[in-house]
């Protein structure tokens, strides 16, 4: 554009106003609106999980920095909790997802969908410790649902659905699920419905056109939605230790930071187990969005709409 | 040519009837269709023209009548299981998918595989002349694209009836004139019969053997493009067919098939569509370029606008009784000018107003 050459006055091309180049990319008065935020986010987030990280390597008795991650990955009652909570957390995550999928899938096509989605999303306003307590009465070796079993003569003895692992599980896709479902319906929605049509036009019975349209499709979102419900069930700490068995079958990690903090006061201990929970919870995420990066991420809808 | 319909002989509507709660989409439409026939279905947005398509698609369950395919009844079939090929308005094409595999989906959903599936998937885009984009997703090409590779999956499979909903309104006049073209290629290679949605009177005139007018639901008019063009059989189809000029007022006969009818005092001469009781009400159908101002024409209005086509204008004209009427003239008018409007009495067309 600019060609040197010498007869001319040197013609350097103008530069734009410092103002205007910012807002070529995308900086301008309005990127302003984000400050409170970034305010919010570094004093809720950053700083705390700064502060903790330096905490952790602050072991107690002025031991050596990495005591506290030397101790956890040396010790099988604490590292233990990790695979606890993962042995809860990714099936929990992907019921939720799988169950889901149906669901809004068949939600989709119905007309009353909005109280529908009412009815299904009721437990997320419920909260985990409301949704314990149901369970503790409903689940228990004398709630409703064992003696009703025990009445129709199809067990003997009451069911352990409560204190142990199912307890959890439970209470978890119950307060779980409502999220997943609302996420993938939207995914669901945002699916041209052509598609499928064109799909049946074309031959295809209703297995295969869920298999070679529908779920390539939604794969990417599934895999989102299985993100942040694992994110979710892997900071179990309410259910683990209402429903739960706390010293037992599901000591998550949570409540082995939990304990090393306010129960033997040892702070440091916390924060490192704290992150160590971080740091696993990070690797997984990691692993499924790779895993992601295989699926198909582009428009939802077959053409010019 | 190894692309080439099934064979069957004729497709029926028989009394299709289509309800949504209490609005009739469809009211008893009965409809014959030969092998290898071009049909239109025209109408004005909410006449039943999708409606009747998805019907016929399967996708639409009916509320009555049935759907025949010669002698079998197919109404109750799911889309699935009718064969059929459909070109959807928004194209519907698989975005996950290259364009070589959304057009061997069909195929492989029949069971054809390997060798004989890759030669009909490339001799599908042969057809629709889109070879060399064959591994692009359908985000990666035009919307004329799309719609090619829409018509290529669609024939692929060899379907004995192809539907077209809209598929031209995405495009542009140019892009539009083209596919026209291609369609009208696509058609006659393949001696399928295709059943053909628009809006468009444009399209169907030229693209159609023959053309169903919808209106309301019901059939209105079934005939060759010509057949409607010159003597629509209904004041809505004549309207539709580009008669602009809707004339009310009282007939009298003047001779064989001839009418006069009186329009805010003044006499205007036409054919008769219909029988009409002398002294009735009555509607006068003219064509803006039939419309003409002369020195002696028997309806005088006032220009209200006149804009420039190239070789004549297009004016309106606003009669004293306030009716908007639309002529052609070889020479300039100017607005507020009083021209005196005169049509060929054999291009005005006289219906009888239904009480």
């Amino acid at each position: 554009m600019s060609a040197p050459s010498g007869s001319l006055p040197a013609a350097r091309p103008e530069r734009p106003a410092l103002r205007l180049r910012l807002a070529a990319r995308g900086l301008d008065g309005v990127t302003l609106l984000t400050l409170p935020a970034l305010i919010f986010t570094a004093a809720l987030f950053i700083y705390p999980a700064a502060y903790g990280l330096w905490l952790s390597l602050r072991p107690a008795h002025h031991a050596w920095w990495l005591a506290n991650y030397v101790h956890f990955f040396s010790t099988p009652y604490q590292y233990n909790t990790i695979f606890t909570t993962l042995w809860l957390s990714l099936p929990i995550s992907l019921l939720t997802v799988v169950v889901s999928v149906p669901i809004a899938l068949r939600v989709r096509r119905m007309r009353r969908q909005r109280l529908l989605t009412t009815i299904l999303v009721v437990p997320i306003t419920l909260g985990t410790v409301l949704t314990a307590q149901g369970l503790l009465n409903y689940l228990g070796p004398l709630g409703w649902f064992n003696r009703s079993l025990l009445a129709l003569g199809l067990i003997s003895e009451p069911l352990r659905l409560v204190h142990n692992y199912w307890g959890v599980f439970l209470s978890q896709v119950i307060v779980g699920f409502p999220f997943s479902f609302l996420l993938i319906l939207s995914y669901v929605s945002g699916l041209d419905p052509s598609l499928e049509n064109a799909a049946a036009m074309l031959g295809a019975r209703p297995g295969a056109r869920f298999r070679r349209v529908i779920l390539p499709l939604l794969a990417s979102g599934l895999v989102t939605t299985f993100c942040l419900s694992f994110v979710q069930a892997f900071s179990v700490f309410p259910s683990a230790v209402l429903v739960g068995a706390p010293s037992g079958a599901t000591r998550v990690i949570s409540i082995a930071a939990y304990r090393a903090a306010y129960e033997q006061y040892d702070y440091s201990m916390g924060s490192a187990i704290a992150i160590i929970m971080a740091l696993v919870q990070m690797l997984v995420v990691g692993a499924i969005f790779r895993i992601q990066g295989v699926f198909y991420r582009g428009p939802m809808s077959g053409g010019k709409g | 040519m190894t692309i080439t319909a099934k064979d069957f002989r004729e497709l029926r509507f028989d009394r299709v009837r289509r309800d949504f709660g209490t609005h009739h989409a469809l009211r008893d439409v009965s409809l014959t269709i030969q092998r290898g026939e071009f049909v239109a279905l025209l109408g004005p947005s909410g006449c039943g023209k999708s409606t009747a398509l998805n019907c016929l698609a399967g996708l639409l369950p009916l509320t009555g009548g049935g759907i025949w395919l010669d002698n079998t009844r197919i109404d109750h079939l799911k889309p699935e299981e009718r064969g059929f090929g459909m070109v959807f308005q928004n194209y519907a094409l698989f975005p996950h998918m290259s364009l070589r595999r959304n057009i061997a989906f069909g195929l492989e959903m029949k069971g054809i595989k390997g060798a004989a599936c890759r030669a009909k998937v490339e001799e599908a885009l042969a057809l629709v002349r889109l070879t060399e984009h064959g591994d692009k997703l359908p985000g990666q090409i035009s919307g004329g694209q799309q719609q090619r590779v829409a018509i290529a999956r669609a024939i692929v499979v060899e379907p004995p009836v192809v539907l077209m909903d809209e598929p031209l309104s995405n495009l542009d006049a140019k892009l539009r004139l083209e596919m026209r073209g291609e369609i009208r290629r696509i058609h006659s290679m393949l001696g399928s019969s295709t059943i053909y949605v628009t809006h468009d009177q444009d399209e169907a005139l030229s693209l159609a053997d023959r053309i169903v007018v919808l209106r309301d639901g019901a059939v209105r008019q079934v005939g060759t493009p010509e057949e409607l063009y010159a003597r629509p059989a209904h004041p809505d189809v004549a309207e539709f067919m580009g008669y602009r000029n809707l004339l009310r007022g009282i007939a009298a006969p003047v001779g064989a098939d001839r009418l006069r009818l009186t329009f805010e005092g003044h006499a205007l001469e036409g054919v008769a569509m219909a029988a009409s009781a002398p002294g009735g009400a009555a509607l006068a159908a003219i064509r803006p370029e039939d419309f003409t101002p002369t020195a002696d024409g028997p309806i005088p209005a006032t220009v209200i606008a006149a804009e420039y086509r190239g070789r004549d204008f297009y004016g309106v004209a606003r009669t004293e009784g306030g009716i908007e009427l639309f002529f052609r003239t070889d020479t300039r008018v100017a607005p507020a000018e009083t021209v005196r409007l005169a049509a060929p009495a054999d291009r005005v067309l006289v219906y009888p107003e239904a009480a």
